[in-house]
């Protein structure tokens, strides 16, 4: 098998509050390979912003990294130094985020925007950098990019800033594209085009990306694996079609459950009875276990890690001794 | 664009005319001129023909028109007190107030932003703690007592500036005088101008720190940081000018404020200008010193409106850039 390309090792994510702190990630492990798409689901609150935020060293203080490691391929980038991790980002992992009407620099041309970017991470000179910068917009579907170049952001629409945006992740080429739900601000039209401009170019570029997405349509239609999040844990990870049609982890089930069929696109997956703690009331034990229907005993003593099953890895006590 | 400052330059126009009307009720309300013009033996003839040789029996409406017209001419009459046309005594005394709020304005204004900005991106350091403090003391300090303070510390006790006047001035033109030739003239001036400007720097520092704060914490920020942009360029070329975008229009209300407000600094430091003039003016009732006065505070705000607008125009594409698909 592959080296990974990024690999998050039990990183603890903490806000201090007051006298005491909350956890917002807690113990989180996963890899993504080189070139793949990995899925990241799981409600609202569940750590999957943080996630990307932490990757990317953009944490907002103070929420801070308290425990764990992050590696990107051999270097360990999670205690690196600013000016270092700046020359990081852009160039080896970059973040989509979710909302292209804001994403933008409302007083500079989409042409300022790209060539600086650009001009940040490769050595090129101002004409180079724009004819390469046209060659990017042409490529993830602006129409008459050479002319639209000169551009203010507000005179392109939703779908097409959100090409805009996915031009600049990718102006550095980086290994890894952080996408925080790039459609779930837009229109439901153009949602899968979106999808389909981000994955062309992650696969001509060889970029993996971790796809932030509530739309389970997107996670069959473009993930190779999907990582699903409940409260700051990673509560599943598998292969998409394991996850899609045999999930293991009980609340996996219970988004699936939901899902009339993948055709049909749902927003929200909370139809599960009870909703996900908040991070100063996190249960003990399998944080999952009050609305769990399969619980038991050991689920409100003892805390589930990730186990290795045939199928996948699964944080639930059902499957232990099942380890492979 | 023209058809833009064409309807900025009606409304404009308007504003001024209702400041006139305003102005010329004045004349109205305060009193009878004509007893302020002749002596307490003048018959009632003579009051009557001087009565109609002025136009006071046309009807108001012609009276006001005459005002107008007389007042785009610059003719605002004689002052009652001085007993001069009141427009060679406001040209004679303009130059001292406008180099007072220039030098107020550009230090308002540079400083303003200068630390904002510096506050805003050295949140934690000690420095930018003690500004905001200190920006404390400039925002509820009134102006006269910041006056009384500096002259105290500088004029009194360390002797060092001068408490009043506008020191050795040049005559430029046969109007125009200025102190900002001679050494003792830029002596004259930093007491007043601090005293002058230090509300609107404050105001303006603090407004600005808002801002940009604002600005930091925006998507297209993060976004820029994300893709690895130097925190310089990040700073001054990606937030600067976002921030400053609505700090025009305040700025430019300042600076019509401060030579608005140039009445109080020029009376606590006897500086000879239109402002205080003004206040002898309101002691005498001076009438046709007032209106005209009033009328002329209201063009510089007019004026400077004008010039925010237009320099919104020329900053913000989106405003230039929907105008320019508007007319296509
Ligand atoms: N500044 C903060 N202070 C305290 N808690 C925070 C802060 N930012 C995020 N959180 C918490 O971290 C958790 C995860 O948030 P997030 O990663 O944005 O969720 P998701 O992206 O999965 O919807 C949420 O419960 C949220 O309340
Ligand atoms: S560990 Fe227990 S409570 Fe948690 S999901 Fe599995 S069965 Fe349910
Ligand atoms: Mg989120």
């Amino acid at each position: 098998m592959t080296e990974p390309l990024l690999s998050v090792r039990d990183l603890v994510v903490e806000f201090p509050k007051r006298k005491t702190r909350l956890t917002a990630l807690d113990h989180v492990t996963f890899d993504i390979y080189p070139g793949e798409i990995l899925g990241m689901v799981g409600e609202s609150g569940a750590g999957k912003s943080l996630t990307g935020a932490a990757i990317i060293g953009l944490l907002e203080p103070p929420g801070h990294i308290a425990a764990g490691e992050i590696w990107l391929k051999e270097q360990r980038i999670d205690k690196l130094p600013y000016e270092q991790m700046r020359r990081l980002r852009g160039k080896r992992i970059a973040m989509i985020f979710q909302d292209p009407l804001t994403s933008l620099n409302p007083i500079l041309t989409i042409a300022d925007q790209l060539i600086e970017t650009l001009q940040t991470h490769l050595p090129l000179s101002d004409k180079d950098a724009r004819a390469r910068a046209i060659q990017l917009l042409d490529e993830v579907g602006i129409p008459a990019a050479s002319k639209r170049i000169d551009d203010y952001p507000h005179q392109f629409s939703g779908g097409m800033r959100q090409r805009v945006v996915i031009a600049l992740a990718l102006a550095g080429e980086p290994e890894l594209i952080i996408a925080d739900e790039p459609t779930t601000a837009l229109d439901v039209s153009v949602q899968a085009q979106i999808i389909d401009v981000l994955k062309r170019m992650c696969h001509d570029y060889g970029t993996a990306v971790m796809l932030v997405t509530h739309d389970m349509g997107v996670i069959a239609e473009a993930c190779d694996r999907v990582a699903v999040m409940y409260a700051g844990r990673i509560a599943e990870i598998g292969d998409v079609r394991q996850i899609v049609k045999d999930p293991q982890h009980p609340y996996t089930q219970g988004l699936m459950g939901s899902i009339p069929s993948l055709t049909e696109r749902v927003d929200r997956l909370v139809q599960i009875p009870g909703s996900m703690p908040r991070l100063d009331a996190i249960p003990a034990g399998c944080a999952f276990n009050p609305r769990c229907t399969q619980q038991f005993d050991r689920c409100k003593q003892q805390r589930p890690d990730l186990i290795k099953t045939k199928k996948g890895q699964v944080a639930c006590w059902l499957y232990d001794g099942e380890s492979s | 664009m023209i058809a833009m400052l064409i309807r900025r330059i009606i409304q404009a126009a308007m504003v001024m005319l209702v400041v006139a009307f305003i102005s010329f009720s004045l004349f109205q309300f305060v009193g009878d001129p004509i007893n302020n013009m002749v002596g307490q033996e003048a018959s009632q003839q003579d009051r009557a023909e001087l009565r109609d040789r002025l136009g006071l029996n046309d009807p108001i409406p012609i009276q006001f028109f005459r005002f107008v017209g007389n007042a785009v001419q610059g003719e605002f009459g004689i002052s009652y007190r001085m007993a001069r046309p009141v427009s060679d005594v406001i040209a004679e005394r303009l130059p001292a107030t406008l180099e007072l709020a220039l030098v107020s304005g550009v230090l308002a204004i540079s400083l303003g932003i200068g630390l904002g900005v510096y506050t805003a991106l050295r949140r934690d350091g000690w420095l930018s703690h003690f500004i905001m403090s200190s920006s404390l003391i400039g925002v509820s300090l009134p102006t006269f007592l910041i006056g009384i303070l500096l002259i105290y510390v500088f004029s009194v006790e360390l002797q060092w500036l001068p408490s009043f006047g506008r020191g050795e001035t040049v005559q430029v033109t046969e109007n125009w005088s200025t102190g900002l030739l001679t050494l003792s003239g830029w002596k004259s001036l930093i007491l007043p101008s601090i005293t002058l400007g230090l509300f609107q720097l404050t105001l303006l520092m603090r407004l600005v720190r808002a801002e940009m704060l604002e600005v930091l914490r925006t998507d297209y920020i993060k976004f820029a940081r994300a893709r690895g942009i130097k925190q310089r360029s990040i700073h001054f070329r990606h937030a600067l000018k976002n921030t400053l975008l609505p700090v025009i229009t305040i700025a430019g209300l300042q600076l019509g404020s401060i030579i608005a407000f140039a009445i109080i600094t020029e009376t606590v430091f006897q500086w000879p200008g239109v402002g205080l003039l003004f206040i002898n003016a309101i002691r005498f009732v001076d009438i046709p010193f007032m209106s005209a006065y009033l009328l002329l505070i209201a063009l510089v705000f007019v004026i400077i409106n004008l010039i925010v607008d237009l320099l919104y125009f020329a900053v913000d594409p989106r405003l230039r850039v929907t105008k320019r698909s508007a007319s296509r």
